[in-house]
């Protein structure tokens, strides 16, 4: 069973010409079939968590130990994060001028699977991964994330998270700026991955809304660059009710 | 009415940062009484090179231009080696191929010099290569020119001229190492089509500057696709004028500047009569430190060209630090009466965080670079609609692709 490993782990970036650690010794343990919300309050370090695992070059890891399957994660280039398994759904996913959504998915599920897909069964797969997350057909021939809106941006990562099917996919604010039936439609498309029982999900959010529509095992409460609660589910019942203040009182990096 | 568009960013803004550094994308679009693509030259038209001054670099058609690395070749200083540049033409059964002198009464009726450089050329041209198809000659083959730099200076003028209702493919391939300046006509009768495939495959140090100028007969079809690749400055000036009315021409260009290059496309298409059409689309990528390159795209619309339609495009793919363009649409409408016309400029650069965004999805750094560069040409690879010369190009491409990247 497919297990990341999260040891201690801290992590810097440059800014200003000084060194300033977001992250402070996380430890988490991510197996595959389950889904983990990590929710905290803005400048927490959510997002630096997520990008620091798929190898973001901005994020400096200074200590600690990431684990794929007993593999080192830090050792490997962000591609072979991505070949080893390891999905980051970003927050703002990048325009890249000149490269369709056809030829990049294509790429890509190459790239990941090890093996150009057989064309004819490829075509299908992503027509009706398409159709599930009511894309237009007529995306795949534009160019990536290239004057998408903000839920069709959102709707393209899901979509590659269900062709890549990865062994661990973070989820990084997903939800954000999405309107109800956006949300509705992209949360679906988690579920049928998590579904399969064969992805380790790691949902990351400042919002409780999303926990409607995709039920965490566990939930943890970042702050100040690491987790300070875990729990399950109600657990995110009472950061609806109560809000982050409890944890956020002179702890926040921000 | 006149449908002006003018979009300097539009469908290609600069993703995850600005434009890069030092560069330029500028547009204008101008309502005129008179013409300014013609006035804000330096001087007027002319074959002889004293009617020139000696540029200084300031002046509007050469401030892009690094003088100092044209090896003379702007201030008279380059002298004609002899056997500096080797031409030949092979072509099917049915062409006619002559080496003319000076004198020969068909050559220099496409086009006037209009810069120095081109005066220069045509002033000091000994021989110049003249190739004929028949009228309503129509080739199932290519005619192809080799112009092979032998590392010496030379002065050249090529004319290709098709009668009436004639069809030809010529492919001009520049390769090895020279200095030249040259002026290259194209003429063609009326019904007549014409596709002119220019490569510049040249050398590291070559010095290559230019003016094409085709004259498009009555209802006739000129395609020209620029490829230009190597060489130190390769600076290119295609223009094009109409005979009569119905005629259309198609202005393609690919361009990979490398490190160090200079390689500047000048274009003017001058509608000066009516009904015809025009459509100059211009792409390059660039990579490394001070790879330079620069498009000009003039295009004007005479007072009496009524039902005219254009359109130009440059699109421009900044793959690495340290390079610059410098991209300056401008449109000329003297007359409302038009069926379209509009320009668009864009400057894009592939950067870490689009590198990130394919790598994270498994696509190694190599591979990510070759994706974002193939998508960017693929389209108008394909315009050009010559399967042999798509496929030459593609592999060319991946081969520069394959040697700076490494």
């Amino acid at each position: 069973m497919a297990t990341l490993e999260i040891r201690d782990l801290h992590v810097t970036v440059e800014a200003d010409n000084a060194t300033k650690e977001i992250l402070k010794g996380v430890d988490l343990t991510v197996k595959q079939g389950e889904t983990h919300a990590i929710m905290g309050p803005n400048g927490s370090g959510k997002s630096t968590l997520a990008y620091a695992l798929a190898g973001h070059p901005k994020y400096t890891v200074s200590s600690g130990t990431v684990t794929l399957d007993g593999e080192d994660v830090l050792e490997m280039s962000v591609d072979e994060r991505a070949r080893a398994g390891l999905f980051l759904a970003m927050q703002y996913p990048v325009e890249v001028p000149g490269v369709s959504v056809s030829n990049f998915l294509r790429t890509s599920a190459t790239a990941v699977r090890g093996e150009a897909p057989k064309l004819r069964t490829w075509v299908k797969e992503v027509r009706e991964a398409m159709e599930r997350l009511s894309i237009d057909p007529a995306f795949a021939e534009r160019n990536v994330n290239e004057g998408f809106s903000g839920g069709e941006k959102k709707r393209h990562e899901i979509l590659q998270l269900e062709l890549l099917k990865p062994k661990i996919a973070v989820l990084d604010e997903t939800d954000s700026g999405l309107d109800v039936d956006a949300l509705r439609v992209v949360s679906e498309g988690v579920n049928r991955v998590r579904e399969s029982g064969e992805v380790g999900t790691l949902l990351i959010t400042h919002y409780t809304r999303i926990l409607r529509y995709i039920k965490p095992d566990h939930v943890h409460v970042f702050a100040n660059g690491r987790i300070v609660e875990s729990g399950g589910p109600e657990l995110a019942d009472t950061l609806e009710n109560e809000g982050y203040e409890a944890y956020t009182k002179g702890g926040a990096s921000e | 009415m006149a449908e002006a568009q003018n979009s300097p960013t539009s469908g290609f803004a600069p993703a995850g940062g600005p434009p890069p550094v030092g560069s330029t994308t500028a547009g204008s679009i101008a309502v005129a009484a008179e013409s300014t693509v013609a006035t804000r030259m330096s001087a007027p038209p002319s074959f002889d090179v004293a009617d020139f001054a000696v540029p200084h670099g300031r002046e509007e058609e050469w401030r892009f231009t690094p003088l100092e690395r044209l090896r003379g070749l702007h201030d008279g200083t380059a002298t004609a080696t002899g056997d500096g540049v080797k031409v030949a033409v092979e072509a099917p059964e049915g062409v006619v191929v002559e080496t003319v002198g000076r004198d020969d009464a068909r050559l220099g009726r496409a086009g006037t010099p209009v810069d120095r450089v081109a005066a220069q050329a045509y002033s000091a041209f000994e021989q110049a290569s003249v190739v004929t198809v028949p009228k309503e000659t129509v080739l199932t083959e290519p005619i192809r020119i080799s112009v092979r730099g032998e590392g010496g200076t030379a002065y050249g003028h090529q004319l290709v001229e098709l009668g009436a209702f004639a069809e030809a493919l010529v492919v001009i391939d520049h390769t090895g190492d020279a200095v030249l300046a040259a002026n290259v006509d194209f003429v063609l009768g009326d019904g007549a089509k014409l596709t002119v495939v220019s490569v510049q495959d040249w050398d590291d140090k070559a010095v290559h500057v230019a003016q094409h100028n085709t004259l498009i007969g009555r209802d006739a079809s000129f395609k020209s696709v620029v490829v230009t690749f190597g060489g130190d400055v390769v600076r290119l000036h295609p223009r094009v004028t109409y005979a009569g009315p119905g005629g259309e021409a198609e202005l393609f260009g690919l361009y990979l500047t490398d490190k160090g290059q200079h390689q500047e496309h000048r274009l003017l298409v001058d509608h000066n009569v009516p009904h015809c059409k025009s459509n100059v689309v211009y792409k390059g990528a660039l990579q490394g430190d001070d790879a330079h390159a620069v498009w000009i795209g003039d295009v004007l619309i005479e007072a009496r060209a009524e039902g005219t339609d254009t359109y130009e495009m440059n699109r421009n793919l900044v793959l690495t630090d340290g390079a610059r363009v410098d991209s300056v649409p401008n449109l000329e409408i003297e007359t409302g009466e038009i069926v379209g016309a509009g320009h668009a400029s864009a400057t894009g650069r592939f950067d870490d965080e689009q590198l990130f965004y394919l790598m994270a999805r498994g696509i190694p750094e190599r591979d990510a670079r070759r994706l974002v560069v193939r998508g960017f040409f693929a389209e108008l690879v394909q315009q050009i609609g010559l399967p042999d010369i798509e496929e030459r190009l593609i592999g060319k491409i991946e081969e520069e692709l394959e040697a700076a990247v490494g």
